[in-house]
């Protein structure tokens, strides 16, 4: 007898949650599925943000009267340190990547993201870097140089404690995650979509998620850069930044800016991805010029790396060089402008409707519009100079990122709730909630404009009072006060809308994207079927297409084997290509990042004897990551429902996981080319070169050390070329050679740069020595995997994917490892006023 | 709101910080700068808040304009020509200011920050005694102050005369100041540095020519 479609619903969805069930119990913190990891960043995320409220409100305490003896100034600083700090790197960033990775496989109708441990351990490597710093901020011993840490301010000399360490050490620690989890969005949109969901049907948050994922990439690695070279200098007297002995604090803010500036646009990105998928919904109307957004938000992200110097007006940099930076700075606002338009014209040709989310969108326009007008105003450079480090900027700034990013993610917040947790509230908090947040900020950041052009600079804790600031500094910390109670209702409105809110049909804000094609809450594995995409992403039918998905009626309709399954996809065109085999949950990310984490609280006790077993253990760890995809044999096409079979993606040329090795590639490289850059920097601009002791690197060594690494990477390239052919005794040479490279590398590092502590020329070279010998080193270890893989039997022509990753890192050794074995001798000519040629 | 602030505005101005209460030149044109960006902004303000408004309440009047026209008129026609203009006249009024040496001779005064205060040397005359907390100036002549420090990053500025400029361990800068008559004025230090940060003012004090040389302890004969 056949089944009719509601018992296959039925059955389907049994088997689904059979093959999805969590592990019950303290098994929860294994937990990989991306809606769990999502919930978890973004709630955790909130918490930070209501943490930064309370400091905020501490500042404005403070400051609300002209001589405030509330707090001291050592206390000030710690406050308004990690006020920046916890906004900027705990809040804000992991709101988005939380929001993203609960959203995106649900937009790109798929079961995961493509590394579900990824997500998991990037969330507890968050979780971990902001508990190292609350713990500071409980004991007193927070970071207190700015949110961006200034050297020589933040330097040993000047900031002897562990304030700062805890800083650069906490904030990398959290940026892993960030890294983590942009190759995870990336690849997971370039990949793991619908079939027939090309490129250009994507929903348009994806195309905001790629851009922001790509921009991440390649913002981060310069932080990471300067907080390590910060840290070897503080830790290990290395000198980057200290004048009198070749370095130049400016390198920091180069370095930090490179981040920063693309960081608030990382931050406003995501929120404008929102907009654009509301507007359409609250306008009945497919979002207007999808093409001309895509364009726009692409060359944001190129133009955000191009106006980083805008932060550094004050230096001394020449005019002309400054008015390029200027011209760029005022040019990001036309691609800013193009969305916004876009929007309006949505809007002017649907049917609008008033909703909660639309009055935080009309909050937007409002507040971000302001705070665009005064950047372009900061983007000219005679009013930098007056404005620049007042309260002018404090204003600005919180105008965009209040404006670009708290009130869209509230209207995203509103929006998705009853999704979330399949209610819909029933009582009238939201409204006034929104008033109160409205009015009080512009109550507390309107003004602010006016007492920064009155002179009042910024991070002061006490003003004179007779510099007429007061009245305005009390306007805004009551003002600050009204928006904390908006705040506060909002969290009460979303717990009352969890417990007294009402249920619902399908899709009450009559969507057209594939989120509400799902019962709501949604189950952990999304669909039950997986959809064939044949029109825009944000012009379907969720409601028809949700009954045919739980009937069973799309791809991979069943549970085989009981594992769990999604698609991967072609880049560009969407065609069916790879069954991605999902991963249980497991231990595995929390023993990782705890691992990674004792490495962080080592550094900062100052137990530099655990280092190396917190290394092995994290490689170690990472490696053991790969057991559960060993295979013995190839399994060949599956079928995956609709007629249609794939392959297994270890079996895959293209599998996600070869791209997550590219991409991180790609931000290892944007680090190296940092330090590179770096230091071509310092023998430019920082005083003190040329240097009179000079490094002695052996020619010999340096030909010996590059013949190695060239030898080791060729052996490691053929190897995967021929992996059907067992190469064990290729990759065995190739760690061989790796071996010798890393100790040519060592013994050149240590004593061919006596002079390390003493000048920035011999500490460059000494990092960049290093930093071949660590991917040397990480290149024997992939080698060895690799010939320990084959040995069990796991390697075929077919299931090559060990090795041909392995062949991704032998070739970036090998060509960073030469460039760098040139660089440092190049520079050593350089640094040396030309004697050394 | 806004009648608040602009009767605020009109009454506060003033203020021995104020860069809204110029008394030079740099300052001043910085300060016609900012009322006419505000003006700008004002006027661009209310337009996408009456667009807004028009579109939510009557859809039908902005359907008349095509979803290119929006985007491109609004996003590219309307924003590049005012950024343009914006830029040129900004690029020319930065290099008005800038401290080069013309028909001028300035007056080189070194501003050292120390943590937590300025020492003020006065380079051309090397038999003058180094000031603390307060920085001499004639008044009516150009005024290049190099900013230097050996700690950390400080930030020199005198609001009512002109921009700021940061004091960095390892290199020199430079700002050309210039009273239009003698008084004086307020300077704060501007970049983070420390504890002591909110109290590292200073005060810069004009003086006819007779008057500085007196304040600055050096003789007048001989010289301009």
């Amino acid at each position: 007898m056949k089944e009719n479609p509601p018992s296959i619903a039925l059955r389907l969805h049994r088997e689904l949650t059979e093959a999805w069930s969590p592990k019950p119990g303290l098994g929860r913190l294994a937990a990989v599925n991306h809606s769990v990891i999502g919930l978890r960043f973004m709630v955790t995320a909130g918490v930070f943000f209501a943490i930064g409220g309370v400091l905020a409100m501490l500042i404005r305490a403070q400051l609300a009267t002209a001589a405030s003896p509330f707090m001291d100034e050592g206390l000030y600083a710690q406050v308004f340190t990690m006020h920046g700090t916890i906004m900027m790197f705990l809040f804000a960033i992991p709101l988005i990547e939380g929001f993203a990775i609960y959203l995106l496989p649900k937009l790109l109708g798929a079961r995961d993201l493509a590394f579900p441990r990824l997500g998991a351990y990037g969330y507890w490597c968050y979780l971990f870097g902001g508990l190292m710093l609350l713990a500071a901020l409980a004991a007193g011993v927070a970071p207190e140089s700015g949110w961006f840490m200034y050297t020589p301010l933040s330097s040993g000399t000047h900031s002897p404690g562990i304030n700062a360490d805890v800083w650069l050490l906490g904030v990398t620690f959290v940026e892993i995650s960030a890294v983590c989890a942009a190759v995870e969005l990336i690849v997971s949109i370039l990949k793991i979509r619908s079939p027939g969901m090309s490129l250009g049907r994507m929903p348009i948050f994806a195309w905001y998620m790629l851009v922001v994922g790509a921009m991440m990439l390649f913002a981060f690695p310069p932080l990471i850069l300067g907080s390590i070279l910060l840290e070897l200098e503080r830790a290990f007297d290395l000198p980057f930044f200290d004048p009198e002995r070749g370095g130049d604090p400016l390198l920091w803010q180069h370095l930090f800016w490179l981040f920063g500036h693309p960081e608030v646009y990382i931050i406003f990105l995501p929120a404008a991805g929102v907009l654009s998928t509301l507007i359409p919904v609250f306008a009945s109307q497919p979002l207007m010029g999808y093409r001309a957004v895509v364009v726009a938000i692409v060359s944001m992200a190129f133009l955000s790396f191009g106006l980083w110097v805008h932060h550094m007006y004050m230096v001394g940099i020449s005019h002309l060089a400054m008015a390029f930076f200027s011209a760029a700075s005022a040019l990001v606002a036309v691609p800013t402008a193009i969305q916004i338009f876009a929007w309006l014209a949505t809007l002017a040709h649907g049917r609008p409707r008033f909703t909660v989310p639309m009055l935080y969108v009309f909050g937007f326009f409002f507040v971000f519009v302001i705070g665009g007008l005064t950047g372009v105003m900061l983007a000219m450079m005679p009013f930098d100079k007056q404005a620049h480090d007042t309260h002018f900027v404090v204003a600005h700034f919180h105008y965009v990122l209040i404006g670009g990013f708290v009130f869209p993610m509230l209207a995203g917040l509103y929006y998705w709730l009853p999704h979330i947790s399949g209610r819909f509230p029933v009582h009238h908090l939201s409204k006034p909630a929104f008033w109160l947040i409205f009015i009080g900020f512009n109550a507390t950041f309107l003004v602010m404009h006016f007492t920064g052009l009155l002179g009042m600079p910024r991070r002061v804790h006490a003003y004179a009072a007779d510099s007429g600031w007061e009245i305005y500094n009390l306007i805004s910390s009551v003002g600050g006060f009204v928006m904390t109670i908006g705040f506060a209702l909002v969290l009460i409105d979303i717990i009352s809308q969890f417990r007294y809110g009402r249920g619902f049909r399908r899709n009450p804000w009559k969507a057209t994207t594939l989120d509400w094609a799902m019962p709501t809450p949604p189950s952990l594995y999304n669909f039950a079927s997986l959809p064939h995409i044949d029109c825009r992403a944000d012009m379907m039918e969720p409601d028809r297409i949700g009954n045919e998905l739980a009937a069973g009626r799309g791809y991979l309709g069943f549970v085989r084997e009981g594992r769990m399954e999604t698609l991967a996809v072609s880049m560009a065109s969407g065609r069916l290509e790879q069954v991605v085999q999902l991963p249980n949950d497991t231990w595995l990310p929390l023993w990782t990042a705890l691992a990674t984490a004792s490495f962080f609280i080592a550094m900062l006790a100052k137990l530099y004897w655990v280092l190396p077993f917190s290394v092995a253990a994290v490689v170690i760890l990472f490696l053991l990551w790969t057991e559960k995809s060993a295979r013995t044999s190839d399994a060949g096409p599956l079928p995956v429902g609709l007629g249609a079979s794939a392959v297994p993606h270890t079996e895959a040329p293209n599998a996600p996981s070869w791209w997550a090795m590219l991409l991180t590639l790609a931000a290892d490289g944007t680090l190296y080319a940092s330090l590179l850059f770096g230091g071509l920097f310092l023998w430019t601009s920082a005083p003190g070169w040329p240097s009179a002791a000079l490094p002695e690197i052996s020619l010999a060594l340096s030909v010996f050390a590059a013949a190695a690494l060239v030898a080791a990477g060729a052996l490691g390239v053929v190897a995967a070329r021929h992996a059907g052919a067992a190469p064990r005794g290729m990759l065995m040479a190739s760690a061989t050679a790796y071996g010798l490279a890393m100790f040519f590398l060592m013994w050149m590092a240590f004593s061919g740069t006596p002079d390390r502590m003493g000048h920035a020329l011999s500490a460059v070279c000494f990092v960049v020595l290093c930093y071949v010998a660590v991917h040397a080193a990480l290149g024997a270890v992939f080698a060895l995997y690799g010939a320990w893989r084959v040995h069990r039997g796991y390697v075929s022509a077919q299931r090559a994917l060990d090795l041909r990753i392995g062949r991704l890192w032998h070739l970036y050794t090998a060509i960073s490892g030469v460039l760098g074995l040139a660089f440092v001798r190049v520079l050593i000519a350089l640094g040396s006023g030309g004697d050394a040629l | 709101m806004f009648p608040l602030l602009i009767a605020m505005a009109l009454a506060g101005c003033g203020g021995d910080l104020s860069t809204l209460d110029p008394a030079g030149p740099a300052a001043r044109d910085v300060a016609r700068l900012w009322w006419a960006m505000l003006a700008g902004s004002t006027v661009l303000f209310a337009l996408v808040m009456a667009l807004f408004t028009l579109v939510m309440l009557k859809p039908e009047a902005g359907c008349r304009w095509t979803p290119r026209s929006w985007i491109v008129g609004g996003g590219i026609v309307m924003p590049v020509p005012i950024l343009a203009v914006l830029l040129i006249f900004a690029f020319a009024q930065g290099e008005r200011h800038l401290p080069w040496r013309g028909e001028h001779n300035p007056v080189r005064i070194e501003a050292r920050a120390h943590m937590w205060f300025w020492e003020f040397h006065y380079l051309d005359y090397p038999e003058a005694e180094p000031t603390i907390g307060v920085m001499h100036m004639p008044a009516w002549y150009e005024v290049d102050v190099i900013a230097t420090s050996n700690n950390v990053i400080h930030g020199f500025w005198v609001p009512r005369l002109g921009g700021k400029v940061d004091a960095i361990p390892g290199h020199e800068t430079v700002v050309r100041l210039f009273a239009d008559d003698p008084g004086t004025f307020g300077g704060i230090c501007v970049e983070y540095c420390g504890r002591g940060h909110a109290s590292m003012t200073f005060r810069a004090e004009a003086h006819t020519p007779a008057d500085f040389y007196a304040a600055i302890g050096v003789s007048g004969e001989g010289r301009k």
